[in-house]
C-alpha cells in the first residue's frame, strides 16, 4: 500500500501544479479549471444515472469489439502459422493494413453502419484485430518443434496439439499483443464516439466541451483515463496469473 | 520374440534446408536392434545420428530405405516409441505432475489409474515432493528426470534418447547414467541412445553402433560385455573398450573438426 503511494506520488505533483496554475493566474481558469473544481463538479456527475449509462455503453462497445478481435485474431494468426495457403492469402492484407491509422475508417463505418454501437464495435474490432493476429502468428510460429514432437509421441492428435501445446506455448506472445489492443480499443472508442454518437463517454466529453462545461468535461476525461488504467492493471494481474509458469 | 526388433534397412537421408545446399546426412545405414537391447549410436557431431533417431521415432520421413518395428514400417510417431530429448522438452506451462499425466491422458489410461501411475514414475526418478513445481523451478538434472518419467509413464516398448545427458554437468551426468541403468534393470526396454560421449556409450550400452562423419555411414558395431559388475567402469576391460571406440571415431572427429 505504501509502495503504491510512493510509486504514484509524482501524480500528486501534477495535481498540485494543476491546482496552482489557474489559481495563480498563470493560465486562464476557463481553459484549465483548477483541479479541485474538476473533482467537485465531477462528483455531481454521479448523482444521476446518466454517467453510468454512458459508461456502460462505452464499456460494452470497447469489450465487444476487443473480444471479437481476440477470437478472430488468435484463430487467424494460428492458422497463418501452420497453413501456408492461409498465410499466402492473409499475409499481404495484414501487412498492408497494420500501419494504417484505423481512425481513418470512422467515417466509413458511420456511412455503412450508422451512428449507433455497431459502427464503433466494428471499428474497434478492425483496429484491435491486427496486433492480435501478428502476435498469435509469431507466437505459434515460435513454438519449439520438440514440444510438438513430444506431444505427438505421447499420443496427442493434431487438434489436441493446437489446443494443448501450441496455444499455451504461444500464450506469452499472444497476451502481449492483446495488451496493445486493449490500449488501442480505448483510443478508437473515444475518438469514434467523439465524432458522432448519441451516447458513450466520448459523446459526453464532446457535448460538455461544446457547451463550455469544462470542469465536468475534464472530469469525464479523468473517468476515461481511470478506466483505461484499471483495465490495463487488471489485465496485467490476470496475465501474470496465467503465465505463472514463466520463471 | 523377434516381433519387436527394430530393423533399419538401407536408409539414406538428404536434408533440404530452406536456404542453401541440400545436405547428404545419412548414407545407406543398416542396423538391427534386438528386443530389450541397449544400443548406443556413437559418432562425431553432425554425423546424422540424431537424424536417424528422429526417423526411427517417425518424426522425419523415411524417403529411402525402410525402418521397421517388428513387421510394421515406421510412418509416424507412436506412444510405443517414447523419446527423450537433450533439451528436456517438458511443457513449461505444466507442472511436473501434469507433464507426466499428459501422456497418460493421451494414451487413455483409465482416470483412476493415472494419478497413481504418474506418482510411481515421479518417485522412480526421485522427484517426490516436486510434483507441483514448474520446469522453470527445477535444475537441469531434475528437468531431465521429469522428462524421463513422462516418457516412461506411457510404458513404451522402445525408448529413444537423443543425447539426454548432454546438457548436464559431469557429476549429474554420471549419476543419471547410473539411474538409467537401474531403471532399465527394473523394466527392460529396447533403448536407442544417441551420444558422442565414448565413455557414456561404454557405461550404458550392450552394443555400440559407430557412425562415420557426414554423410553418416555405419562404421562398425561393437559388442560390449553382457554382465556388468559395479566396478566395470574402473576395470581394464572398460578402458580397453573406451580406447578401442576412441580409435574408431578419433579420425572421424578430427576430420569433422577441420570441416567446421
Amino acid at each position: 500500500m505504501k509502495d503504491t503511494f510512493v510509486r504514484y506520488s509524482p501524480l500528486l505533483i501534477v495535481a498540485i501544479a494543476w491546482e496552482l496554475a489557474p489559481r495563480l493566474g498563470l493560465v486562464s481558469d476557463a481553459l484549465l479549471p483548477p483541479f479541485s473544481l474538476i473533482l467537485y463538479d465531477g462528483a455531481s456527475l454521479f448523482k444521476t444515472n446518466e454517467i453510468y449509462r454512458h459508461a456502460a455503453s462505452s464499456l460494452f462497445r470497447a469489450f465487444s469489439g476487443l473480444g471479437i478481435a481476440i477470437l478472430f485474431g488468435v484463430t487467424a494468426g494460428t492458422l497463418m502459422a501452420f497453413y501456408k495457403p492461409v498465410r499466402v492469402i492473409l499475409g499481404p492484407i495484414v501487412q498492408m493494413f497494420y500501419p494504417m491509422p484505423k481512425s481513418a475508417l470512422i467515417p466509413v463505418m458511420i456511412i455503412w453502419l450508422g451512428i449507433g454501437s455497431e459502427s464503433k464495435i466494428v471499428l474497434i474490432f478492425l483496429g484491435c484485430m491486427l496486433p492480435v493476429v501478428i502476435s498469435s502468428f509469431n507466437g505459434a510460429r515460435g513454438v519449439d518443434q520438440i514440444y510438438l514432437w513430444s506431444a505427438r509421441s505421447l499420443g496427442a492428435s493434431d487438434r489436441e496439439i493446437i489446443w494443448e501445446v501450441i496455444l499455451p506455448a504461444a500464450m506469452p506472445t499472444i497476451l502481449n499483443g492483446i495488451r496493445t489492443s486493449l490500449a488501442i480499443c480505448f483510443v478508437l472508442l473515444v475518438s469514434s464516439e467523439l465524432l458522432i454518437s448519441t451516447e458513450g463517454l466520448g459523446y459526453l466529453i464532446g457535448v460538455l466541451g461544446e457547451n463550455g462545461v469544462y470542469p465536468t468535461m475534464f472530469a469525464v476525461i479523468f473517468i476515461v483515463i481511470a478506466m483505461g488504467f484499471f483495465a490495463d492493471r487488471l489485465y496485467l494481474t490476470v496475465s501474470r496469473r496465467v503465465l505463472a509458469w514463466l520463471d | 520374440m523377434s516381433a519387436k526388433n527394430i530393423s533399419i534397412e538401407s536408409v539414406s537421408h538428404t536434408y533440404h534446408p530452406n536456404k542453401g545446399q541440400p545436405v547428404f546426412a545419412l548414407d545407406n545405414i543398416s542396423l538391427e536392434v534386438r528386443e530389450h537391447e541397449f544400443m548406443a549410436l556413437l559418432g562425431p557431431s553432425g554425423c546424422g545420428k540424431s537424424t536417424l533417431l528422429y526417423m526411427i521415432g517417425g518424426f522425419l520421413p523415411v524417403e529411402s530405405g525402410v525402418i521397421k518395428v517388428g513387421d510394421a514400417p515406421v510412418t509416424e510417431p507412436h506412444p510405443d516409441r517414447g523419446i527423450v530429448f537433450q533439451h528436456f522438452a517438458l511443457f513449461p506451462w505444466k507442472t511436473v505432475l501434469d507433464n507426466v499425466l499428459y501422456g497418460l491422458e493421451k494414451t487413455r489410461v483409465p482416470r483412476t489409474e493415472r494419478r497413481e501411475r504418474a506418482q510411481y514414475y515421479i518417485d522412480m526418478v526421485q522427484l517426490t515432493g516436486f510434483e507441483n513445481s514448474f520446469p522453470s523451478q527445477l535444475s537441469g538434472g531434475m528437468k531431465q528426470r521429469a522428462a524421463i518419467a513422462r516418457t516412461l509413464a506411457v510404458d513404451p516398448d522402445i525408448l529413444l534418447m537423443d543425447e539426454p545427458f548432454g546438457a548436464l554437468d559431469a557429476q549429474t551426468r554420471t549419476l543419471m547414467q547410473d539411474e538409467l541403468r537401474t531403471i532399465m534393470g527394473k523394466s527392460p526396454k529396447t533403448v536407442i541412445f544417441v551420444t558422442h560421449d565414448v565413455q557414456e556409450a561404454v557405461r550404458l550400452a550392450d552394443r555400440v553402433a559407430v557412425m562415420s562423419r557426414r554423410p553418416g555411414r555405419m562404421k562398425e558395431i561393437v559388442d560390449l560385455p553382457a554382465s556388468r559388475d559395479p566396478n566395470f567402469t574402473r576395470s581394464a576391460e572398460f578402458l580397453e573398450m573406451v580406447e578401442y571406440l576412441w580409435g574408431l571415431i578419433r579420425d572421424e572427429a578430427a576430420d569433422a573438426q577441420t570441416e567446421h
